[in-house]
């Protein structure tokens, strides 16, 4: 299986953490797991958001040391 | 000590320029050779392409010689890389060279990638090339009312320029007397108007005013041109008269075909502004994959840095400063008035209401865009 992506998007005022991946997720295949950090409050909900509305699975989301993991894989 | 920059773009050029100042004894004296391939032997005002589609500038406005903004101690050719051998510290070149490096500088930039939603690049007008930009201008004075739709591509170049268009479009169909006839739907690929939360507070209730619509969480999944509709990921659906694209990027095809970075866009240490695995390979602008803005001004400050410290390694040995992600960027608000956006990697910007002296002082910048290239501004 392919090594995990990390979008690392902590400190990312612009384009922010959602762009972020939003962008990472067009280069990567359907299948690839993909893990975005952000220390972005307000990502931790729009993105697992945006992820249910597109059709994308989340594999887990947790926070650690104030920093927020969103672990999902490319379905389509 | 031999620096070779790969790119002459704003981000090559500035960069050059600086070194070559910083460096001038020890170029003159051969202690440091700094050369500069490009794809060009012209250099592009990107930004002005906003302008050209509106007809507020014209084509030969956007151009200078490249070797003419570069000081003498550059050793500048036209000659494109195709080959990064970056485990012996060479190049190779479109007309067969071989060339070796001590220290490597990528600034390859971005390219408007239209081509990667079905059935955009046919029927959505774009202003990121001059062809494209003029051919958006006579698009846009044949045009005499429907409905506009704004659609937003992710990467792309220029964090600003969505809303700049919108709001540029709003005064240009004014100055026509056609706003009445022309709806203006503003699409965005994630939950807010923008991508920086209090540009996006500030310019929501301006669209409200201007009577300007949007819809947030739109990214772009195909066209149908015949039906005149625009389909997105999540589902819904625009319907449009005339269809205007801010187009996904993707970092230049040699980045690409040498598999330095997915995308195109190389991984790079924010803070040293280094190539992953690579500690003397230094990547600045949008060929990063640095989370940051796309823009001129974000290269503009990177460069500055890595001016000070690729100085510092031939004088000291050794870098002297931490890149902190500063961004200046002007935000054009209409066909009079600007504000902007400051922030870096710790601190967001506070955008304040938008004043006809901004809008001035980016009017001048675009003239004075050529000294900041040479390094001066």
């Amino acid at each position: 299986m392919a090594e995990k992506i990390v979008v690392d998007a902590r400190g990312s005022f612009c384009p922010g953490p959602l762009m972020e991946l939003i962008a990472r997720l067009k280069f990567a295949q359907v299948g690839d797991e993909l893990e975005v950090l952000s220390t972005d409050k307000g990502s931790s909900a729009d993105i697992p958001e945006w992820l249910n509305k597109v059709g994308h699975q989340i594999l887990g989301t947790r926070e650690e040391a104030g920093v927020f993991h969103i672990a999902l894989k490319k379905m389509k | 000590m031999k620096i070779l920059i790969v790119g002459g773009g704003m981000g090559g050029t500035i960069l050059g320029n600086n070194l070559a100042r910083r460096l001038a004894p020890e170029l003159r004296s051969g202690k440091v050779q700094l050369t500069m391939l490009s794809a060009s032997d012209k250099h592009m005002y990107q930004p002005g392409l906003l302008y050209l589609c509106l007809g507020r500038m014209t084509p030969d406005e956007l151009y200078r010689d490249q070797a003419s903004l570069l000081e003498p101690g550059i050793e500048f050719q036209v000659d494109p890389v195709e080959t990064f051998e970056l485990d012996t510290n060479r190049v190779k070149t479109k007309s067969g060279k071989t060339i070796g490096y001590d220290i490597l500088v990528i600034a390859t930039g971005s390219r408007a990638m239209p081509e990667m939603i079905p059935g955009l690049a046919e029927n959505a007008e774009t202003f990121y090339t001059e062809q494209s930009a003029l051919k958006m201008f006579k698009r846009l004075q044949a045009f005499q009312g429907g409905r506009v739709v704004i659609a937003v591509g992710v990467p792309h170049k220029c964090p600003m320029a969505p809303l700049e268009i919108t709001f540029m479009l709003h005064d240009y169909f004014k100055d026509r007397g056609i706003r009445d006839k022309v709806q203006l739907h503003y699409t965005y690929p994630i939950g807010r108007v923008h991508s920086l939360e209090n540009v996006a507070k500030w310019a929501t209730p301006e669209f409200d005013r201007l009577g300007i619509t949007y819809e947030t969480l739109f990214n772009m999944k195909e066209v149908d041109g015949k039906n005149q509709v625009l389909k997105s990921e999540e589902g819904t659906e625009a319907k449009y008269d005339l269809l205007i694209t801010i187009p996904a990027h993707k970092g230049m095809e040699v980045i690409e075909k040498n598999g330095l970075g997915a995308g195109g866009f190389i991984p790079t240490d924010k803070a040293k502004l280094t190539m992953e695995k690579h500690p003397n390979v230094y990547v600045i602008g949008d060929t990063t994959n640095i989370p940051i803005s796309k823009a001129g001004s974000t290269v503009h400050y990177q460069a500055e840095t890595l001016g000070e410290n690729i100085a510092a390694i031939v004088k000291l040995g050794a870098p002297v400063r931490e890149h902190d992600g500063k961004v200046f960027c002007f935000i054009e608000c209409g066909k009079d008035r600007a504000t902007y956006a400051m922030f870096n990697y710790t601190t967001p910007p506070d955008p304040k209401p938008p004043t006809r002296a901004v809008h001035w002082f980016k009017v001048a910048y675009n003239k004075l865009y050529w000294a900041s290239a040479r390094g001066l501004l």
